[in-house]
């Protein structure tokens, strides 16, 4: 199906939740409202003639200070059955920092909305397991946020003076005592 | 004798294994929890690579964030290099000129080959099969030494650049090669002969880590481990890049999406890795290495900066403000490295600097993968299952 079809179709379909349609080479985006992901994805997973089986990726852009709403999550799409590629958008707010997790459509999201919670901390309404995946649990702060230093926060981790404390403590470990 | 009598206490065992593991491939750390030899429940944590890639492209230009793609998947740079490079081409909207296409590809392709070599060597190795290791580490090293000679370095190469490659390359380099491509068709075979008929391989690969077709979509797989279950999708087919849409090679796909399909599917495609470099050199196209937009995204050759004016100059705005400013727009492009799908996400605000680089690594998404490779199945299995998916860590965690 030719993108500009695919985009007539979702506005056929959910005429209120479409924000904007973005084309730059070739390729389609579509921004969306956050409120009926899921209802979304799962249609347009289903649909015979759209058939988006396979989700290429997740992830978040921060628009600090550029765009009204701070936060957007990216949906790569692609359908091996009709060869097409579609991207979502969806707008995510910094006071309302959640989405609904899509999961339940594509099993695949799992990691990725995990990701995107760790970077962004945008958290994933419904997800299985939204925990930490490249940071440490207890780390303070979402790196890949614009307003997060590139060299990282003033202030140490507290899990490396463990590291060290235990270092130091297996350097003295003797076994008289 | 009255313990004989008390019905016989168990109690589920947690391991952790890894992140210094000899067989997770680098620092993945599984948490297994063991009812007896049965996997109950396996958890992957990952981030001990963790080095911000996407984070330090944001604060670098174009040109000065394609070493950070080398050291993604380290053990196949050449191909991420492609990746990236083809990415931030389609963004600036430029085509590198049809010799460095044809170069590019070549290259991609032995890098393909050294990956997949070191999978079977290494997975072979962790399934108690140590001679392909020795074997095919033998090719690997003339794969390198012809990396060496083709752009000095042997891992982390940054030879393909925005608009080409670096350097044209040598007939010496084309010789050798061409004579690597007679050779390697006998030596997988090598390879064939000591694992394809062993008891002992078949037995811990046949029926193990079972994977559906309709599974692996919905778990968005990518590359052999995708294809190992029959599912036929190949972006060097379905979005040729490069020379790809002029040569001739064939996808290979597995039936039962087991161990042994998955290594069937790989060592299918180094004979069709032979096969593309074969026709490249042979149909290599004369003409520059190099896009003629070039002054506005590389440098100049050395030679020329020290002797012409116009050429110094490129080469003190490049270094000082960044390749010429990329149009506003978000692109999206993947390419097939040896794991699978590798996408870059670039968001451009019309600055130097991209505004956001985000890399749909493959072995992230394999990594996933495992709790459900693994649970149910017995602690043995896991190794061959974390073999099987091919990660590297360094991509997984960028």
């Amino acid at each position: 199906m030719e993108p500009l079809e695919i985009t007539e179709r979702i506005k056929e379909r959910f005429p209120d939740e479409v924000l904007d349609v973005i084309e730059f080479r070739e390729q389609l985006a579509v921004v969306i409202k956050k409120e009926r992901i899921v209802e979304l994805c799962r249609w347009l997973h289903d649909e015979p003639d759209l058939g988006f089986d396979y989700l290429k990726d997740i992830c978040g852009v921060d628009y600090l200070g550029k765009k009204p709403v701070r936060f957007e999550v990216v949906y790569t799409l692609y359908s091996l059955r009709h060869r097409h590629m579609l991207r979502l958008k969806a707008a995510v707010s910094e006071d309302a920092a959640y989405i609904d997790s899509v999961v339940p459509v594509w099993i695949g999201a799992n990691w990725h909305e995990r990701e995107c919670y760790d970077m962004y901390g945008i958290r994933f309404n419904g997800h299985p397991d939204l925990s930490r995946v490249l940071m440490p649990e207890d780390w303070e702060g979402h790196p890949l946020r614009k307003d997060y230093p590139e060299g990282g926060p003033e202030r140490e981790w507290q899990g490396f003076q463990e590291v060290l404390d235990k270092a130091q403590k297996l350097k003295e470990f003797s076994w008289k005592g | 004798m009255e313990g004989i009598e008390k019905p016989l206490q168990t109690k589920e065992l947690t391991v952790s294994m890894g992140p210094q593991h000899p067989s997770t491939h680098g620092v993945l750390r599984l948490v297994l929890e063991l009812d007896g030899e049965t996997v109950v429940k396996c958890t992957p944590h990952v981030g001990y690579l963790h080095r911000g890639v996407e984070k330090l492209a944001e604060g670098m230009t174009y040109l000065q964030a394609l070493p950070l793609s080398d050291r993604l998947d380290y053990i196949s740079s050449m191909s991420n290099n492609v990746g990236y490079c083809l990415a931030v081409e389609r963004l600036f909207g430029i085509e590198a000129p049809d010799r460095a296409k044809f170069i590019r590809t070549i290259v991609c392709e032995m890098t393909r080959i050294s990956s997949h070599i070191i999978w079977v060597a290494t997975h072979a190795l962790d399934l108690g099969a140590m001679t392909v290791f020795l074997y095919s580490f033998r090719e690997r090293e003339w794969l390198l030494d012809l990396f060496e000679m083709l752009c000095g370095a042997r891992l982390t190469v940054s030879y393909p650049r925005i608009g080409g490659v670096r350097n044209d390359v040598s007939q010496e380099f084309l010789d050798s090669l061409y004579k690597f491509t007679d050779e390697f068709p006998k030596r997988i075979e090598e390879y064939e002969t000591l694992i394809d008929k062993n008891r002992i391989w078949l037995g811990r690969t046949k029926g193990i880590g079972v994977i559906s077709a309709e599974e692996a979509i919905n778990w968005g797989l990518s590359g052999p481990v995708l294809r190992g279950s029959g599912v036929d999708y190949d972006i060097r087919k379905r979005f040729p890049y490069d020379a790809y849409d002029r040569v001739d090679f064939d996808v290979p796909l597995g039936r039962n999406g087991d161990v042994y399909d998955r290594y069937r599917c790989r060592m299918e495609e180094l004979r069709q890795s032979v096969r593309i470099i074969r026709q490249c050199i042979e149909r290599l196209p004369r003409g520059p290495v190099m896009t003629p937009d070039a002054p506005k995204f590389t440098l100049p050759p050395k030679e020329r900066v020290l002797a012409d004016m116009e050429s110094l100059i490129h080469h003190f705005v490049l270094i000082t403000k960044g390749p010429m400013a990329a149009p506003e727009g978000e692109i999206y492009v993947a390419t097939e490295v040896p794991k699978g799908e590798l996408g870059f996400y670039i968001v451009s605000d019309g600055t130097g600097k991209p505004y956001r680089m985000r890399v749909r690594a493959p072995s992230f998404v394999h990594v996933s993968l495992l709790p459900r490779l693994c649970e149910g199945g017995l602690v043995a299995d896991v190794v061959a299952n974390i073999g099987t998916i091919d990660i590297v860590l360094g991509e997984c965690d960028r």
